[in-house]
């Protein structure tokens, strides 16, 4: 997949770009009288660095003899995806729903749906894992987890705990 | 002896009951992740670091470092039943031990290892107890141009050393850097990189965050696709005899693993070698110098022992750097370091004057770690057996659960958990197109100390850049620093003149 290495290459070479437009905003120069670099040096040489090598990695994937690095097979790549958009669903229903939906209803799919186990283990680390997650972190460390709109279900927890 | 007074106190703080509970807790948790296809040590501890706020910071410390060592302890176990190994630290322990355990000779072969493991992590850690305070001692003398000049140094043994592609590792060390100056710029304090003014990029990208995304996220969908299917595991049972046999059998070989061990030590602590290629090299130099080499592959003990007492030499050898010069000599012992800055341990020399204490403690933590290792590597043989059964998805699915609620969990921003979410698949991306993900960790770690000393020396010499180098000890490192970034491109124009020459003839 040399298209994929270079996808990968010119990323990396637009995210250079993007890091030396950001960069700019502090002087990049030599500072006179401090003597040294400005504050927005370091990062914008290094990174027309690492745009000069992503550019490298692109020319060289042109040559005759170039070969590829980046392999993969169709299948496996639709479980990355299924496993990528279910943990960016769960992020996103954290702030929303509370950790406390948004986890366990995460490994029900993982377990049930994407692994294919039975119930009996689904239901049991589905639900032990929240319960071990609100002990360890919200009882002994007191870090609150984000609820949601399930907040005021935890008061009556709060009361017992805090 | 001055170091043995220092260690029999620092013996007195790790075997408090507390300590010795936490060295036990780890080394389990290590060895049971180490023995985990496709987590090794560098997960382990990026994935429990958030959980170690239950303990204060330098028992939180002994607990990641104990982990480190479990888990080496761990890799040589599925590379024997699984015959995959458990860390990329155990490649070498699958040559000869998958083949004895196919022989029947698995409890064997764990013996071996485990033991093997115990003597390289011994003398290592003899070795550590002795070196730490001299090099402490000379690196009490360096200035901001040291500190430049070693971190350059460091780097540059990736571009030098590294097997991986030099452009590509180029590019892994100057985005660990540029992500490592997100935030406010440490001389005049203006915000920089903040990308449009997000509030969650003031306060930097922590390296926490880095390592959850690519070490936790990031290595289960590289796993997902590497192991669909359930794995073989080969049965073990280990009986008093072939305890026996098997410590018999190591006794003759102890020039190997001497050998070892010393050279695992050395290796370990170059930030771009480590443990990897530390056991790689032992097992060709056990196979070389073997009366019998032709026996190596087949199922020769040597050939476990020998890269075992490396791997496990070796990660003692790269907390020598860390601990005393704050240069991590390994991606674990980077996020050590990163572990160690946020509890306000600062690593380097200065610790081992204010806090000696807890230098003392965390070095007296080794040898109860090792020692508890070994005990629990060999009784829980039966527990591993069963463990390696669990499915890959049950694994996972905890996993990243963890990289959730512990990405949270330091700054309480889902700002972080966005970000790890978008580094695991980043990381997973360029980990499929051979980009090292080592050196990204490590620069983002040693960033802000490189940018900060490089310009408070330029600061203090009013911007003479011969600083660097008219000073004795950083123009050393400078010039070593020169020697590796060009070491590549001797290499490959000597391949051009040779292969240029050879159809002329």
């Amino acid at each position: 997949m040399l298209v994929a290495d270079r996808i990968i290459a010119g990323a990396i070479m637009a995210l250079s770009a993007y890091f030396m437009w950001h960069a700019v905003a502090l002087p990049i120069g030599w500072e006179g009288e401090t003597g040294g670099p400005g504050g927005g040096a370091f990062p914008f040489w290094l990174s027309l660095i690492m745009m000069l090598c992503a550019g490298g990695i692109l020319l060289r994937s042109f040559a005759a003899d170039a070969v590829a690095s980046f392999q993969f097979d169709r299948s496996m790549l639709r479980s990355v995806v299924a496993v990528v958009a279910a943990l960016v669903v769960c992020i996103a229903l954290i702030p929303i729903a509370g950790a406390y939906i948004a986890i366990p209803l995460f490994l029900l799919w993982y377990l049930k749906v994407f692994g294919g186990h039975g119930w009996f283990l689904t239901l049991s680390i589905s639900v032990l894992t929240p319960v071990f997650l609100f002990f360890f972190f919200e009882a002994t460390l007191k870090i609150l987890l984000p609820k949601g709109f399930t907040e005021p279900l935890f008061f009556p927890l709060y009361a017992m705990f805090f | 002896m001055d170091v043995l007074a220092l260690l029999a106190e620092g013996f007195a703080t790790s075997l408090s009951p507390l300590n010795l509970m936490v060295v036990i807790l780890g080394v389990t948790a290590g060895l049971f992740i180490g023995a985990m296809p496709g987590l090794g040590s560098v997960n382990g501890v990026a994935i429990v670091l958030p959980l170690t706020f239950i303990v204060p910071p330098s028992s939180a410390i002994i607990l990641l470092a104990a982990i480190y060592y479990g888990a080496m302890y761990g890799g040589a176990v599925s590379s024997i039943l699984l015959g995959i190994p458990g860390a990329s630290t155990a490649v070498a322990t699958t040559f000869d031990g998958r083949p004895m355990a196919q022989q029947g000779k698995a409890g064997l072969a764990l013996i071996a290892a485990a033991v093997a493991s115990f003597v390289g992590g011994t003398i290592s850690v003899i070795l550590f107890t002795l070196f730490a305070a001299p090099l402490a001692d000379v690196a009490l003398a360096f200035g901001p141009a040291e500190e430049f000049a070693l971190v350059l140094m460091a780097f540059t043994t990736f571009v030098g050393l590294g097997g991986d592609d030099k452009l590509k590792t180029i590019i892994m060390i100057c985005l660990g850097l540029v992500l490592s100056t997100v935030g406010l710029d440490l001389i005049s304090g203006q915000p920089r990189l903040i990308f449009g003014d997000m509030p969650g990029f003031y306060s930097g990208i922590s390296f926490l965050v880095l390592a959850i995304g690519v070490y936790g996220v990031g290595e289960v969908l590289y796993t997902i696709e590497t192991s669909k299917s359930s794995p073989q595991v080969t049965p073990a049972k280990i009986t008093f005899g072939e305890l026996a046999l098997g410590i018999k059998a190591m006794g003759r070989i102890w020039k190997t693993m001497s050998f070892g061990s010393f050279m695992g030590f050395f290796v370990g602590m170059l930030p771009a070698a480590g443990a990897t290629p530390a056991s790689l090299m032992a097992y060709g130099v056990a196979k070389q110098t073997s009366k019998h080499p032709e026996t190596f592959g087949k199922g020769n003990i040597e050939g476990v022992a020998a890269p075992e007492t490396a791997n496990n030499a070796a990660s003692t050898g790269s907390l020598l750097p860390m601990l005393t010069l704050g240069i991590p000599g390994s991606p674990t012992t980077a996020l050590l370091l990163g572990g160690m800055v946020m509890w306000g341990l600062v690593p380097g020399p200065m610790l081992f004057i204010e806090q000696p204490d807890f230098v003392w403690g965390l070095i007296s933590s080794l040898y109860t770690a090792n020692f508890a290792a070994v005990l629990i590597n060999i009784a829980l043989i039966p527990l591993f057996v069963w463990a390696l059964r669990m499915p890959f998805t049950v694994l996972c699915s905890i996993v990243l659960v963890l990289c959730i609620v512990g990405g949270f969990a330091p700054s309480q921003k889902m700002h972080d958990v966005w970000l790890i979410a978008g580094f695991g698949v980043a990381g997973y991306l360029l980990r499929k197109a051979d980009y090292p993900l080592a050196p990204l960790v490590l620069a983002l770690v040693l960033g802000p100390l490189m940018e900060k000393s490089f310009r408070q020396t330029l600061i203090a010499e009013q911007g003479n850049v011969f600083a660097f180098v008219e000073r004795p000890l950083s123009g050393t490192f400078i010039a070593i620093a020169a020697l590796f970034f060009v070491l590549p491109f001797i290499k490959y124009l000597r391949k051009g003149t040779r292969s240029g020459i050879a159809p002329a003839e």
